[in-house]
This record gives C-alpha cells, sequence and structure tokens, in this order.
C-alpha cells in the first residue's frame, strides 16, 4: 500500500516530518495525587498518580528508594471493536513494564525511601502511539504529583515506511507492519531512556528515523513544559499570590 | 494548517465497523501554475503560457488515458481524487497516468484536492460516492476558476452528462471529450478518443458479414453476485482464459476447484473472453463434450490454419499439446476432458494490441469517417473494430490499437487506434513490433540513468587498486572466450598448474614440465555492482529491463552502452574489475577449495569460440595460451563427465545463426548454431561458478536469496515425448533425470540426427527454469532438474542480466565486502523482483525467436527451397514436421481445408500414424519426408511461410 503518495503527502494528510495534533489538560482526576490527559491525533490516555505514600505489601518496600508502580488498561471502548479486554495480558504486561521502567529512570527515587509511587494509565481512545502517550501522560501526572524528577521524560514514535521516515504513525500507518521506533528522552539531559523497535531496520537507516523521533519528542518537551507552566501561573493565581 | 476528522463506515469481513480516520486540512498545497501570484510557484509544473487549464474526470483518465498520453494534451489538472478512484478502478490506467505525472516533459500536475483547506467537500447525507466525488471534482475546478482568476480558462473535462450539467450550473466552464478535441482541430488526436458506447448504433455500416439487424451474439455474462454464489456452490469454475496460440477458437482454463483444465471451444463458448481474463466457467453436459469438437474443426471464419514458426525450445514455448483424442474426435468420450461455456469475466486482461488493418477498400468519401477491422499479430486476439479518419494512411501501417469494449450484439469487440508503427513488411518496423508484443523497453535510456555511469572515459585508478578486499591479479595470463563479435564480455577464464614436488607433471605438455599436484583455475565475471548501485535510477532502469535482449540485427542492452561495451566488458589489453571465483582443483578436476573476491585483472585476448577451438586443436601451437586452454578443456571434460554422471541432461535445442549482409541487414545464410568443445569449456566453469555461488549465498542468507530452479517436469508434460518414443519403438525411462538422460543414450536409431530429433523432442517438454527468493519455496523445490544440482544461480552474466547483478551483491555481502542493500529484507519485493526477471527472461527469449521467424521469413522469401524435413507431430489433416536445417517447424496439410475432413485420411493414435483410407499410403511420426518452403501471400502485405509435401 502507498502509505506516502507522491507528492509527500500521508494517508492522513501530513507530511512525513509532521506530528499529529497534541493537546494536554492537567488534573483529570481529582481524587488522585496528579493526574493528565494527553492526547495525540485520536490517541486519549489519560494518567492518574498516587504517591508517595506508604508501601502497601511491606515485603516489597525498599529501605534505600522509593518503589514505582505502573498499571497501564486500555478501555473496552478504545478501539471500534468493542471487545473485552482482559487485564493483565502479555501486551498490558510489557507496556506496564516499559512505562514503569521510563519513569523510574527519572524520579529521584532516592529522596522517597521507604514509600510507594502508584502510576495509573488508561488508554481512552487507540490510534497508533499509545506507548508514546502513555508516557507522555505520566509525565505530566507526575509533574502534576509533585513528585521530585530528574528531568521530564517524553516520547515519540516513528516509522519507515515507502523508504520515508514518518514520524509519529496513526494506527493505519502501525498496522502496515513495518518497522516502528518508539523513543523515550530526557530532553534537558539530552538522554535517551527508551528505544523500542518493531520490525527491523538497516542501520544507518534506524540512525535517520531515531534522529527524527528524537525531535519529535523534543517538539513535544516543549508543549509540556508550556502546559505545566501555564498550570502553575493558574495554581499561582488561584492561591491568590 | 486546519485540523479536521472524518467519521466514515468501514465494513471488514462483512460486519459493519465505524471508523474514525483524521483528516488534516492543509494551505500549503499548491496549484501548480507558474504565473500564480499567490502560490509557492517554485514547482509549478503547468506551463507558463497556459491560455486553457484542463481539470479532468475520472471517467476521462479511465477511459482515454490514450489520448492523455499524447503530448498534444498538456495542462492538465489531475486531483488526488481522481487519482484515487482511477486506483481503486484499473491499477494499470492509474501507472500510466502517474508515469505521465512524473514525466518532466509533461505539463500535469497532481493536485492534492482532498487535502486543501478549500476544496476538500464533506460527505453529504444521502449521497453517493460517485456524486460526492463528482462535486470533489467540481469544487476543485472552481477553486481553480477563482484562484487563478481571469488569467486562464479552467476547463473541466467530463463525459458524464450530470456532472458537466451540474457545472455548466455553478458557473464552471465544462466540455466533453469529443467537443474539446474537435476544438483543437486535429483529426489525429479524433482517432484516439474511446467512442462511448452509446454511439454503437451507427457502427452498424460498417460490417457487411454482419447481419442486418441487430442480433445478439453472445449470452449475457451473469452478474457478479451471481457469479460469486455459483463459484461458491461449485456450479462454475473460476481460472485463468488462456488461449492456444495456434487456433484461436480453443481456449483452456485452468480450475483449480475441478483440477483439470477446462477446454472451451468456439467464439460464443468463449463468449467475449480474451486470453489471460479471469473468467468463470460453467461446466457443459456431457454429452455436448464431444459435439464442440466439430466446431473446433470447422472454425467459423476459416482461419485457422497455423503459421510456420520456429521450432520451440520449451514446454513454455511450445503450442499447447492438446490430447489427440480431443483434437480427432475419432475417439470414444470416455477419455474426453471436460468443456465449458464462459458465464462471466471476472477480471479483464484488455491492453493495446499490435497489428494491422484487414484490407478493405476504400470508402467513398475519402476524410470522413471510417470503420475497419484490425486483426492482432497475436492470433489469440480476435479481429478489433476500429473507427478512423485516417483510413488511407492506416492500411498498409502497423498499428496499435487497444480495446474499449465488447457488447452483446456485435461479433468483435471495439476498439480505438492508438499510434502507428510503421510500414508492414519493413524490417524496422516488424522488428519494432517484435519488440512491442513482448514488452520489451528499446527506448534510450533517460538523462537520470546516464548520470549514474562513472566519468568516461574511464580507467582503472590507483584508488580501485587500494581497496583491500580488491586483489590485483593483473599479472595473471587471463583471457576470455566468447561468441564471435561479442562487446559485451562478461566472463573470463585463467588456469594455472599449482608446483608441487609429490606428483609427476600432469598438465604442463612440454618438457620443462614441473611436477604439479593441483590447478587452480580462475573465473572472472565483469564487476558490474561496482558501476550499479542499489537503489539509483541505473539500478531501477536495469531491474525493470532485468535483461539484455537479442535479436538477430540488434541488441536491446539492459545497461547504458559505456557500460555494456567498455567499462564493465572484460576486453583484452585493458585493466578491467573483475569479481572472481578461484578453484584449487586436483588434475581430476575435484574442487579442493573455492575462494571469490574482487579484483582488477587486465585480459590477454578475447577469443572466439572459434578461434579457441582452433588454436585447442592446431597441434603445432604451444604458446602459453593454447596451453592454458588445452588444460581448462581437459578440466571442463572432466567436470561434464561427472555432471552427467549425476544425471545431468544433454538437452538440445535448433538453434540457427543468420548471416546478415552488413548494408542492408538482410539475411544472407542460415545454418544451425554449431555447438563446439571450446563452448562446453566455457560453459562447464560457468555452471561450476553459478553453483558455487550459490551454495554460498544461500549458506549466508537462506531466506533472500536469489536461486533459479528447474522443476521436475510431470508424467502429463513427458506425455508427447513419451508417445512418440512408443511410436518408434523406444523404451525411456523417465524416472529421474539420470534415468531419463541415460535412456536419451541409447536412443540411436537408424540415422545420425534420429538421437538429437528426440533430444529435441525431449527438451521440448520441459518447462523452462525459473528465479525465484529463497524463503519462498523449501529446500528440496530448489532443485535444478536439467543440470541435476540441488541448487543453481545465476552469476557469470551482470551485463546482460540483472539477477546476476543481484546475486552479486548478495556475494559481496557475504564476503563482508559490502552491506546488504536493504531490498533483501522485504521477501515481497524480492520475490516480485524475481517475477519480473522471469517475465522479462521470457519475453526476451520470445522476441529472439519472433526475431529469428522474420528474418527466417524475409530469408525464404528470395528463396523456395527444397528440403528435407522429419514428422514431430501428427494431426488429423496433415502433420507437423521439422526441418532441422533450418530450425524451424511447421504445418504440413493433406487434405486442402475445402475437403477437410472428408475422411479421406486417418490417424492411427497408437502407431502414431495418419494412413490413406485406402492405405496406400501411410506417414509416420519421426519419418524424414522431402518438402518445398515457398513464401507466398495469401492477402496482400501477409506473407507467410508455406511447406508442401514433395
Amino acid at each position: 500500500m502507498e502509505y506516502v503518495n507522491p507528492e509527500g503527502l500521508r494517508v492522513d494528510g501530513r507530511r512525513p516530518m509532521e506530528m499529529r495534533q497534541i493537546r494536554a489538560e492537567i488534573g483529570a482526576v481529582s481524587k488522585a495525587d496528579g493526574s493528565a490527559i494527553f492526547e495525540m491525533g485520536n490517541t486519549k490516555v489519560i494518567a492518574a498518580v498516587y504517591g508517595p505514600r506508604e508501601v502497601q505489601n511491606r515485603s516489597q518496600q525498599m529501605s534505600d528508594q522509593a518503589l514505582v508502580r505502573c498499571e497501564y488498561s486500555m478501555a473496552n471502548f478504545s478501539t471500534g471493536d468493542r471487545m473485552r479486554k482482559p487485564k493483565g495480558d502479555r501486551r498490558s504486561t510489557e507496556i506496564s513494564l516499559v512505562i514503569r521502567q521510563t519513569m523510574e529512570a527519572c524520579i529521584l527515587t532516592h529522596l522517597m525511601p521507604r514509600s510507594q509511587i502508584d502510576i495509573y494509565v488508561q488508554v481512552l481512545q487507540a490510534d497508533g502511539g499509545t506507548r508514546s502517550a502513555c508516557i507522555n501522560a505520566a509525565t505530566l501526572a507526575l509533574a502534576d504529583a509533585g513528585i521530585p524528577m530528574r528531568d521530564l521524560v517524553t516520547s515519540c514514535s516513528a516509522g519507515y515506511l515507502n523508504s520515508t521516515p514518518l514520524l509519529d504513525l496513526n494506527y493505519v500507518e502501525d498496522s502496515a507492519g513495518g518497522p516502528d521506533v518508539t523513543v523515550g528522552i530526557l530532553p534537558k539531559l539530552d538522554k535517551v531512556t527508551l528505544l523500542q523497535m518493531d520490525s527491523k531496520l538497516p542501520v544507518d537507516i534506524l540512525e535517520n528515523v531515531m534522529q527524527l523521533a528524537t525531535e519529535g519528542c523534543k517538539a513535544i518537551a516543549n508543549y509540556i513544559r508550556e502546559i505545566l507552566l501555564e498550570n502553575t501561573k493558574q495554581l499561582e493565581y488561584r492561591r491568590g499570590s | 494548517m486546519l485540523h479536521n476528522k472524518l467519521f466514515p463506515k468501514k465494513t471488514r469481513g462483512g460486519k459493519i465497523i465505524r471508523q474514525l480516520r483524521e483528516h488534516y486540512l492543509r494551505d500549503d498545497i499548491y496549484c501548480g501554475a507558474p504565473f500564480c501570484t499567490v502560490c509557492d510557484s517554485s514547482g509549478a509544473r503547468l506551463s507558463e503560457s497556459a491560455s486553457t487549464i484542463l481539470v479532468v474526470d475520472t471517467n476521462v483518465v479511465l477511459n482515454q488515458i490514450d489520448l492523455l498520453e499524447n503530448p498534444a494534451i498538456d495542462d492538465v489538472v489531475v486531483l488526488s481524487i481522481v487519482l484515487e478512484e482511477v486506483k481503486n478502478k484499473n491499477l494499470s490506467v492509474y501507472n500510466r497516468i502517474r508515469a505521465i505525472c512524473d514525466n518532466s516533459m509533461r505539463k500535469f500536475c497532481v493536485f492534492s484536492n482532498e487535502y486543501h483547506r478549500d476544496t476538500y467537500v464533506k460527505d453529504m447525507r444521502g449521497e453517493t460516492k460517485n456524486d460526492r466525488n463528482d462535486r470533489a471534482i467540481r469544487v476543485a475546478a472552481q477553486w481553480y476558476q477563482k484562484h487563478l482568476g481571469g488569467a486562464v480558462k479552467v476547463l473541466l473535462i467530463t463525459n458524464d452528462k450530470e456532472n458537466k450539467r451540474k457545472a455548466s450550473e455553478e458557473g464552471i466552464c465544462a466540455e466533453t471529450v469529443e467537443s474539446y478535441v474537435k476544438s483543437l482541430d486535429r483529426p489525429d488526436l479524433l482517432d484516439l478518443l474511446v467512442r462511448p458506447s452509446s454511439e454503437d448504433v451507427d457502427m452498424e455500416e460498417v460490417e457487411d458479414l454482419r447481419p442486418s439487424k441487430r442480433k445478439v451474439i453472445y449470452s449475457e455474462h451473469k452478474p457478479m453476485s451471481e457469479i460469486t454464489s455459483g463459484l461458491h456452490r461449485g456450479i462454475y469454475h473460476q481460472g485463468k482464459l488462456r488461449v492456444n496460440r495456434y487456433n484461436p477458437f480453443e481456449a483452456y482454463v485452468g480450475s483449480e476447484s475441478i483440477g483439470d483444465e477446462i477446454i472451451i471451444y468456439g467464439r460464443s463458448n468463449m463468449n467475449r473472453a480474451f486470453d489471460g481474463d479471469i473468467v468463470a466457467v460453467e461446466l457443459l453436459p456431457q454429452d455436448q463434450w464431444k459435439e464442440e469438437k466439430s466446431l473446433s474443426i470447422a472454425g467459423e471464419d476459416g482461419d485457422e490454419d497455423e503459421d510456420v514458426h520456429l521450432a520451440p525450445n520449451s514446454a513454455d514455448v511450445a503450442p499447447r499439446t492438446i490430447p489427440q483424442q480431443c483434437s480427432t474426435g475419432e475417439v470414444n468420450a470416455g477419455s474426453c476432458r471436460p468443456c465449458g461455456c464462459i458465464v462471466g469475466i471476472i477480471k479483464r486482461n484488455w491492453h493495446s494490441y499490435c497489428g494491422s488493418l484487414e484490407p478493405m477498400p476504400m470508402p467513398g468519401g475519402s476524410g470522413g469517417v471510417a470503420h475497419a477491422l484490425f486483426v492482432s499479430k497475436d492470433r489469440r486476439i480476435p479481429k478489433i473494430r476500429i473507427q478512423t479518419r485516417q483510413l488511407e494512411n492506416l492500411l498498409d501501417k502497423r498499428i496499435i490499437v487497444s480495446v474499449d469494449s465488447w457488447d452483446r450484439q456485435s461479433r468483435y469487440p471495439s476498439g480505438h487506434y492508438v499510434r502507428t508503427i510503421g510500414e508492414i513488411g519493413d524490417r524496422d518496423t516488424e522488428s519494432e513490433v517484435v519488440l512491442i508484443e513482448n514488452d520489451i523497453n528499446s527506448r534510450p535510456f533517460s538523462s537520470q540513468v546516464l548520470a549514474c555511469l562513472p566519468p568516461l572515459p574511464w580507467s582503472v585508478t590507483s584508488e580501485d587498486l587500494s581497496i583491500p578486499f580488491r586483489q590485483d591479479l593483473r599479472h595473471l595470463r587471463v583471457f576470455s572466450v566468447d561468441p564471435p563479435g561479442c562487446k559485451d564480455i562478461d566472463d573470463a577464464l585463467h588456469c594455472y598448474a599449482l608446483r608441487s614436488i609429490y606428483f609427476l607433471g600432469y598438465y604442463f605438455v612440454s618438457n620443462i614440465s614441473p611436477s604439479c599436484r593441483a590447478a587452480y583455475s580462475h573465473l572472472y565475471i565483469a564487476d558490474v555492482t561496482n558501476f550499479v548501485f542499489p537503489g539509483t535510477p541505473l539500478d531501477d532502469e536495469a531491474s525493470q529491463r532485468g535483461t539484455s535482449v537479442y535479436l538477430v540485427e540488434r541488441r536491446i542492452d539492459m545497461l547504458p552502452k559505456p557500460l555494456t561495451e567498455d567499462v564493465c566488458s572484460l576486453r583484452s589489453d585493458v585493466e578491467r574489475l573483475a569479481f572472481s571465483v578461484i578453484w584449487e582443483m586436483t588434475p581430476e578436476a575435484d574442487i579442493i577449495s573455492t575462494r571469490y573476491t574482487k579484483s582488477v585483472i587486465k585480459s590477454a585476448a578475447a577469443l572466439s569460440y572459434v578461434e579457441a577451438q582452433a588454436r585447442m586443436d592446431d597441434s603445432r601451437l604451444m604458446d602459453p595460451v593454447t596451453t592454458d586452454l588445452r588444460n581448462m578443456n581437459s578440466l571442463a571434460k572432466k567436470m561434464r563427465l561427472r555432471r552427467i554422471e549425476r544425471g545431468a541432461l544433454t538437452l538440445a535445442s535448433a538453434e540457427v545463426k543468420f548471416q546478415i549482409d552488413t548494408e542492408t541487414h538482410d539475411p544472407l545464410d542460415i545454418g544451425m548454431y554449431q555447438i563446439r568443445e571450446a563452448n562446453q569449456m566455457v560453459e562447464e566453469f560457468m555452471l561450476a561458478a553459478n553453483v558455487s555461488v550459490a551454495q554460498q549465498i544461500l549458506k549466508s542468507f537462506p531466506l533472500c536469496s536469489l536461486l533459479r530452479r528447474h522443476p521436475t517436469p510431470t508424467r502429463e508434460m513427458l506425455e508427447p515425448l513419451l508417445r512418440v518414443a512408443a511410436a518408434v519403438g523406444l523404451n525411456l525411462d523417465v524416472s529421474s533425470s539420470k534415468a531419463l538422460a541415460d535412456s536419451l543414450d541409447h536412443a540411436v536409431g537408424d540415422d545420425p540426427y534420429f538421437n538429437k530429433l528426440i533430444r529435441i523432442l525431449a527438451t521440448r517438454c520441459m518447462s523452462q527454469a525459473v528465479y525465484f527468493c529463497s524463503g519462498d519455496l523449501s529446500p528440496p523445490e530448489y532443485q535444478h532438474y536439467g543440470l541435476a544440482t540441488p541448487l543453481y544461480t545465476h552469476f557469470t552474466s551482470p551485463i546482460r542480466r540483472y539477477a546476476d547483478v543481484i546475486v552479486h551483491r548478495l556475494l559481496a555481502a557475504s564476503l563482508g565486502i559490502s552491506k546488504l542493500p536493504p531490498v533483501f529484507q522485504d521477501r515481497l519485493q524480492l520475490t516480485s523482483i524475481a517475477d519480473n526477471l522471469n517475465y522479462r527472461h521470457r519475453n526476451a527469449q520470445m522476441a529472439g525467436r519472433a526475431s529469428v521467424e522474420l528474418h527466417t521469413l524475409i530469408y525464404f522469401r528470395k528463396r523456395p527451397t527444397d528440403t528435407e524435413a522429419r514428422i514431430v507431430k501428427i494431426r488429423s489433416n496433415g502433420f507437423f514436421v521439422f526441418v532441422p536445417k533450418y530450425g524451424i517447424e511447421g504445418p504440413v496439410y493433406l487434405t486442402t481445408r475445402a475437403e477437410k475432413g472428408s475422411g479421406e485420411w486417418y490417424v492411427d493414435e497408437q502407431e502414431q500414424k495418419i494412413k490413406k483410407m485406402d492405405g496406400s499410403l501411410s506417414y509416420s511420426i519421426l519419418q524424414t519426408v522431402q518438402i518445398h518452403m515457398e513464401v507466398v501471400e495469401p492477402q496482400p502485405n501477409r506473407p507467410k511461410l508455406q511447406l508442401t509435401l514433395i
């Protein structure tokens, strides 16, 4: 199939280097310590963070650092065909693990020993790139919860179809079965915390695709920073100072 | 940039699912007019001084693509919605329109109206997809009008009445194709137009043959829904229709559902299907299976006589062998094959055809519209009715015509004229026809392709030598052996004996002979991949062409001439880059070790087969090259022997060679191609190299190697051979290639040619070897039957075959010399490359044969000849003879057409004989007969070679 037409447009009218429209909102779940909604086009993800709090299972408690837990799930209505999604299937377990590891890398866990941080992410609407959206949402929620972090973590995916590197694959492009590189970075420290790929790619092309994904991450980081700033300003305003 | 969401519903697997897709609307899509003040005109495609810009409708593109391809039509805007619709309806037209849009010479501009902020239209409730798309086209046309203001006229070209009416209502200039072309005042363009079927009525006067009333000739095609359910229930059978090359009223449909071929006799049963169409067939009741045969012999136009052809050399080119029972109609019905009739066409395989107009008197008023019948060169295609305004120009020309429609009331399909090739009978024209018919691209290479060539004149630089993996072998005495006059030398050889103290001299015949234990044989193949890099236009072009094509009088190169004849060609006395295979062999030709390396060589001599043979035969010659030749020859002989022991078949084909007059290019003499020891020597080393390389690449890349396999012939395929053998009292064992090879060796008749004839017949039963991607098949299927080797590939001719280029890359990657190009990671793409190579290879062979046939005809035009021929096939009204001297095959009729089937002759199936009823005369298979060959012209401009019995 043709994913990029000779005029240089993708199936949804974007150019290869363009991201979908992104939108973020902080404080969607008031009961949680921090929460956020993150949208990338039609992909919509909600994240809620509880903690740092007492460790529920004493045996897991660590005396030198905080325990980070993450649970990823997809709402039954998130895809078109309302299938009941069993919890704890391999895919969600894997993504939970990926998100946990990515977030652990930036949370200053040693500042909160003997405590636990829970991150819940749920996909409300899936249209490709859920993994990236979840990480971005979790970052926002963690920031909202006021958990100390080294830097923001942002993530974005890129693929390679029709011999063209494509930024931020949507569902149609994702299901083409081509390579799909998901990158997570710490934008200020300029470090990569996550790099995953489906399918295979020659090394020199991988570098290009990864570069593109990294650019995407940086763009998302800028946007997230803006949102956080805006949010902080509002908090400040509400406090009346 | 605006952002919009779209909510279409989509069905998948019968279920209806709501799908949500994003659809981004943009403001950075430009109109493509260079004079536009608003848009960025850097990439503008339309011409500077366009007075009219055409916006074409989907149907115009679909039906009038021939017109659009004409350079007279320019400044066309093709909307993305049109492209999308065309793509869904007809992929080949889509590829053609895309090619026009990509051609920088044409002023065609693609406008992505679906993604433009102002031209995107939302679906309206209750509107069909078609109406919506028509509206989108109108909106885009209107946008263009507004956008460009009064500077130019924007004209919507549509043949849809409703669309045109609505357009005029909305204030858009709209015209039909006909009226637009008429306004251009170019009568030749009018011929290119496809006539809408509604105009069919005035076709009436064309054919006198036809009954005056519009009578329904063909039964109606069943609707698609009925076909699908019929296929489902097993009433209908689906398959590809293949028309008998030798009898257009007989066709076969290979059906998987009944596991056999269904035979379709006669026009009415074929029901307007073309060769290559995917059709649905209904079986006829069993009692009609036999009855149909009378039709096949009687024919409908009395037009089914067969031409003289070049003797086929494999089952793929040979005419389909019809079981005798069916064609003679004298045998019991029990063994008959199923017959059927076509009830519907699932997919059309219409394209354009090459041929000429049927001779007809000029109509009274010249300059007006004339109707003519077009006869395709390909006999499988029915005559095509066309309408022309330039009849007097076209009558004696070869032209290309494409098919538009075929309705139930007309005996023949209707089509339109596309272009003229040249005069009938002219050698250049006919060669051109050969090329077109075989889909061979003989156009000169484009400038992008030529830009990929290394700077000329090219020579080996110190840079080439400094590359670590390139070995300097210039000091070695290398020579090449090729056909005389060969310019694209892709292989060279070298051989030397290794000194050692253990054994007495084996190789050096002279008195200085030292002791030697082993010999090094080197084979050098031109290093084409050093110049053709993957992904470049040059590589794409070569991969498309697939192979060089050798016609009698010219060669169509796969790579541009400088590469073919100079830079890559391993000519004598110049330094050239090569890819070498180096074997260490014992004197018994056992391979001790094989090594591959890139190298630089300097050929000492470029010999022809004749020269090499002469040198080897001349015992007085003792120069080093000759000694090397003799050494190699003795090695080759041993290798050959071993190969034959393993069961390799020695097949034979009747290849002919022309002597061409250097000035007039007419054939002067014709004779069988002679195979010498020198040919076999080179061949042997090539085979060995190919086998070694196949092993090497498969070891490194088990899933993405390009190999060549030759399927084991099935018993059915060998049936004709066995029947002939049985008739002459020969017992052939076909259980394995080894058994067949042995029994072929033992097949010795009373005359010296007998063995060769049997071999030729055997060769004809085999299918051709094919390229394939190793990941697509399982290892047992990799086998090459003819060569009796489990693995085989092509490595030795990269200048003229693209497969070898691929194999070179694989080999280089397996040696760690270069990286594997990304293509190899895409198995689908690799498979499609292999398929294309097979297709091109077959076409190249067909073209070569057709060219030889053409020259045979030219040769015999002035030289009626009497000669000896052998009967190879018995038919009810005559037999086919093979003329060994000229390598041609053709029918000899015992009865004239009028008295066909009168019963004077009958066929003895068992003994393969045709006998006269009174027993006075009989002809049996493989019998030698004297025939007379002459070129006759039964119809003006249609010369053909006729064979008659003396």
